[in-house]
């Protein structure tokens, strides 16, 4: 299987430079200086209500979650990830280190990756929301989700989603990646049981990588 | 040729069995549909939270959750550990709070005021001789088998003597452990519960709630755990905070949902015992082993926690092994994966690897040679992994002897391992259901931890019945379904395999004896193939199965399978060997893994694919606690300085370096009939790469994780050495 990138770069390949690891320092910033300044997020919000100020209390917020609308009451500092699972019963997402590190949580705003855990649900009005649930209507399966079953890329599966996000979002923007490419861009996702393997597989399937025999990544 | 009327079906009879078939459930989790105890929202439902300790070792003097109480949004608080009671670690439970959601629950267990009196802790335990000054030990076993003795003072003996260990370490399950609870009525409680023990559960639930003066009869719990987010061996039970759980439900009149978080999920739901060892071994000068003399020690916490294997695998004729149990103020010790061959085996296979380079032999052709010590049954096994595992690593043309001498500061090395389990299948009950329209379900009280539970439960099914694979409805994950053993220690799927299969050839000969008439033979001349009844050498007699179903008229076929049961369905005992290939950086210390080569018994494989993938996940696994994991503890503070996924380090898809999986299987394999493989293969990866990264720089790293510190800091006394 090839390795290293073994053709020109693409043209424009500059604009899809976000990595997860990049967001993970966006996010790191916004936890640190107690600020949302420094997020992917934040440089895109439209300004806050007058004055700039909103809160403590609950403050009316509408999130757009997979083309549909949703009024919500909700106190300032609750996050995008607990809106969705617990208010709009979207959990998909899942909450597992809840501090920006594992990915689990990864949804897409306006189709670029961002940990749920780390976004605030205010955050994210007037933007829009993907979640897995809106990757594939009911009983249908994207390619994504298609490779990940046909490589056995999952076992409990609690990773699985954001996993799936994951590589939706990068493969947006790499349609050709190298298996160096697939391992940093997804190096800010982590599974316990170890799916790792069958991970790789799924992308290079999904991204259309045929690369012949997949021998034993 | 089958000769027992359950037995398997032989190899020429395979339609399912032994291919590689796609887990019949992964739609459902790639889609972010599969429904978790975490997912699950009931109407009304609170969230609870919990109120801990900060200290490790205290006595609680007072708790004051009347500002807590008042707070708007605030349905239930209940005091978990009053007054009086002796806390053992940070981070366990002193009050829980139910509230409408997670903000006012986390400012409610703020405003929880408790008074401490700290006492004296120990937290760390590599240090055998500081815990013994303070009386923190407990002698927990020691035999003698043959003269150690004598054997150490042959003249011809040659001896290594070797410190070696393995820390504690956590599960760190990706969905935490908890439980969704609602009473439906005053009598009757329905339970989410992330669980390896749906059958169980009502029973644990009904005991833990009774002790709590909460009187509920188990007959009246029912436990759901469709999906469970990852166990490992850490949840067999509810736990106290399932209780606590119901409690807060009963109190608040509305459902409650309890997840620990991730805190409080690395502190207290799951710690791997931790093993440290002086180990002096002897062999003659040919590599015949000839004695063991280890003194182990190792904490599970402030209890007991068994002991590591020692010697591992190898009964070494004269030997002697005494261990001492720490006691340690940190969570308890929970099943990991494989409880204790870990570490038995990274101690004794690092040693004997030590041993090998001392004798300067081939650490494979040491073990060939000794392979004589292993269980009879495992010999041969041994045999023909060393011999496969060897050439799929090209063992013979990549290694070499102990420090790689190319130049340059990027050094490669080989390391080998052998490992061993049980995994005879758990006592299983199951239904199987023929309907007159051709729908066959089967149903039993079982759960899938993501090892493909459900789909060997189809595969066998569909092989009995002649059917594909999704022609069969598994329902698993409820307590109201046929009980199922719980799912530790390797057992599910011969467990499942064995009650499945007996109930679907019952049903199936049901089914024959309905439609005999019709294609005018005995039920005995007939045979279900590839989706028909038909009379063995003559399809031309022949029913679909859907019109031989019909046959039925109103009448539903249900019988019940069970393991254990007659016919001989599966086995004890496997073997293991792994070789591991790595790179080590002697600039930065860093070591990147190469290749890890499997090759892996588990007698009778039903699914090659989710096989294969049970493999991989324990190898990965052995990467993480090989390279990275710890518990880290602060000794004067007394708590655990990383109970997060930043600092609790795992390895991410980048850290792993590729894989060669080799499943033994055909003859001397499949006639053993099925035994379990979640455990085996996480066992040896620790000590094929201690004793790969030993081979590339050439000293030993004595303690995993083989993290960049410690291989500086060898390379340094070994140059100095």
């Amino acid at each position: 299987m090839r390795r290293r990138k073994d053709r020109p770069q693409k043209a424009g390949s500059e604009k899809s430079s976000l990595t997860r690891r990049d967001f993970l320092k966006g996010a790191g910033v916004t936890v640190s200086g107690g600020l949302l300044a420094g997020s992917t997020v934040a440089n895109a919000a439209p300004p806050g209500p007058a004055g700039g100020f909103v809160g403590p209390g609950a403050v009316p917020i509408t999130l757009r979650v997979n083309g549909k609308l949703h009024k919500l009451n909700l106190e300032p500092r609750v996050t995008l990830l607990d809106a969705l699972r617990d208010r709009l019963d979207t959990t998909g997402s899942k909450k597992v280190c809840d501090r920006a590190t594992c990915g689990a949580c990864t949804v897409m705003i306006d189709r670029k990756p961002v940990y749920a855990c780390t976004v605030l649900a205010i955050e994210a009005e007037g933007h829009d929301i993907t979640t897995i649930e809106g990757l594939a209507a009911d009983d249908k399966l994207s390619p994504v989700m298609a490779a990940f079953v046909k490589h056995d890329a999952q076992q409990c599966g609690f990773c699985t989603p954001g996993f799936v996000m994951a590589c939706t979002a990068y493969l947006e923007r790499d349609h050709n990646p190298t298996l160096e490419e697939i391992e940093k861009n997804l190096g800010g996702n982590i599974c316990r049981c170890g799916t790792y393997r069958g991970i790789r597989h799924a992308v290079l399937e999904a991204a259309g990588v045929k690369g012949g025999a997949h021998g034993n990544l | 040729m089958a000769t027992c009327k359950y037995d398997w079906p032989d190899a020429g009879h395979r339609e399912l069995i032994g291919k590689r078939i796609e887990r019949i459930d992964g739609p459902e989790k790639s889609s972010g549909r599969a429904k978790y105890t975490y997912d699950t929202n009931p109407p009304g439902r609170l969230i609870a939270k919990l109120c801990t300790c900060p200290y490790a070792h205290a006595k609680v003097k007072s708790v004051d959750i009347s500002a807590a109480q008042k707070l708007p949004g605030v349905k239930a608080v209940l005091v978990i550990q009053g007054p009086g009671s002796e806390i053992q670690w940070a981070g366990d439970e002193i009050a829980a709070v139910a509230a409408v959601n997670e903000e006012i629950a986390e400012d409610a267990v703020r405003l929880i005021k408790v008074e401490y009196e700290q006492l004296p802790h120990l937290v760390r335990d590599a240090d055998l001789k500081k815990a013994e000054a303070l009386g923190r030990t407990k002698a927990a076993g020691e035999a003698t088998t043959g003269d150690p003795g004598k054997a150490f003072q042959d003249p011809d003996a040659v001896v290594s003597e070797g410190f070696y260990g393995v820390p504690v370490i956590t599960h760190c399950c990706l969905e935490s452990h908890g439980n969704v609870t609602e009473w439906t009525d005053a009598k009757t409680l329905k339970t989410w519960t992330s669980t390896q023990n749906v059958s169980g559960a009502p029973g644990q639930f009904g005991q833990g709630l009774r002790l709590k003066n909460v009187q509920v009869d188990d007959g009246n719990i029912e436990t759901i755990c469709q999906y469970i987010g990852g166990g490992f061996g850490s949840k067999f039970s509810p736990d106290r905070w399932g209780i606590e759980a119901a409690q807060l439900a009963k109190m608040a009149g509305r459902p409650v949902r309890l997840m620990l978080d991730r805190d409080t999920e690395l502190e207290m739901a799951g710690a791997r015992p931790s093993a440290y060892g002086k180990i002096r071994v002897a062999a003659k000068k040919d590599g015949t082993l000839t004695a063991w003399d280890s003194e182990s020690w190792g904490t599970g916490g402030v209890g007991p926690a068994g002991h590591p294997p020692l010697p591992y695998v190898l009964d070494i004729p004269n030997r002697h092994w005494k261990h001492t149990a720490v006691s340690a103020n940190i969570g308890g010790a929970r099943a990991w994966r494989a409880p204790n061959h870990p570490q038995g085996c990274l101690i004794t296979m690092a040693a004997l690897d030590d041993l090998a380079a001392k004798l300067q032999m081939d650490p494979v052709d040491f073990l060939l040679k000794n392979v004589n010590l292993a269980p009879e049954v495992l010999r041969k096994t041994y045999t023909e992994e060393l011999q496969k595992a060897s050439e799929l690593a090209g063992w013979k043309k990549n290694w070499h002897p102990r420090g790689d001498k190319t130049a340059g500061h990027i050094k490669r090395g080989m390391g080998v391992s052998l490992h061993t389990w049980g995994g005879r299948g758990h006592t299983s009950s199951c239904n199987v259901i023929v309907r007159p329209d051709g729908s066959v379900t089967v149903r039993l009280g079982s759960q899938d931890l993501g090892t493909g539970t459900r789909t060997v439960i189809a595969i066998t099914v569909a092989e009995t019945l002649g059917l594909a694979v999704d022609a069969i409805k598994v329902e698993i994950g409820d307590s109201k379904y046929p009980m199922d053993g719980a799912s530790g220690g390797s057992t599910t799927v011969g467990g499942v395999t064995g009650s499945t299969r007996r109930g679907a050839i019952d049903a199936r000969d049901e089914l024959f004896a309905a439609v005999a008439p019709s294609l005018g033979v005995q039920p005995t001349a007939l045979e279900a193939w590839k989706g028909n009844i038909q009379v063995k050498g003559d399809s031309s007699k022949s029913l679909t199965w859907k019109q031989a179903c019909s046959k039925l008229g109103v009448k539903t076929i249900q019988t019940t399978g069970k393991n254990p049961g007659p016919c001989h369905l599966g086995d004890s005992g496997v073997g293991g060997v792994q070789i591991a290939d790595v790179s080590v950086d002697t600039e930065t210390g860093q070591v990147k893994m190469n290749r890890i080569i499997a090759a892996q018994d588990c007698g009778l494989v039903i699914d090659v694919k989710t096989a294969e993938s049970q493999v991989y996940g324990a190898l990965i696994m052995g990467v993480c606690y090989s390279l990275f994991e710890q518990q880290v503890m602060d000794e004067t503070l007394g708590v655990m300085l990383n109970p997060n996924m930043e600092f609790y380090k795992l390895a991410t898809i980048g850290d792993i370096g590729e894989f060669e999986v080799h499943m033994m299987t055909g003859p001397g394999y499949d006639e053993r009939g099925v035994i379990g493989l979640g455990e085996p293969p996480v066992i040896s990866p620790g000590a094929a790469i201690s004793n790969a990264v030993a081979n590339a720089i050439g000293v030993r790293i004595p303690t995993l994780p083989l993290t960049p510190d410690k291989v500086l800091a060898a390379l340094e006394k070994g140059a100095m050495a």
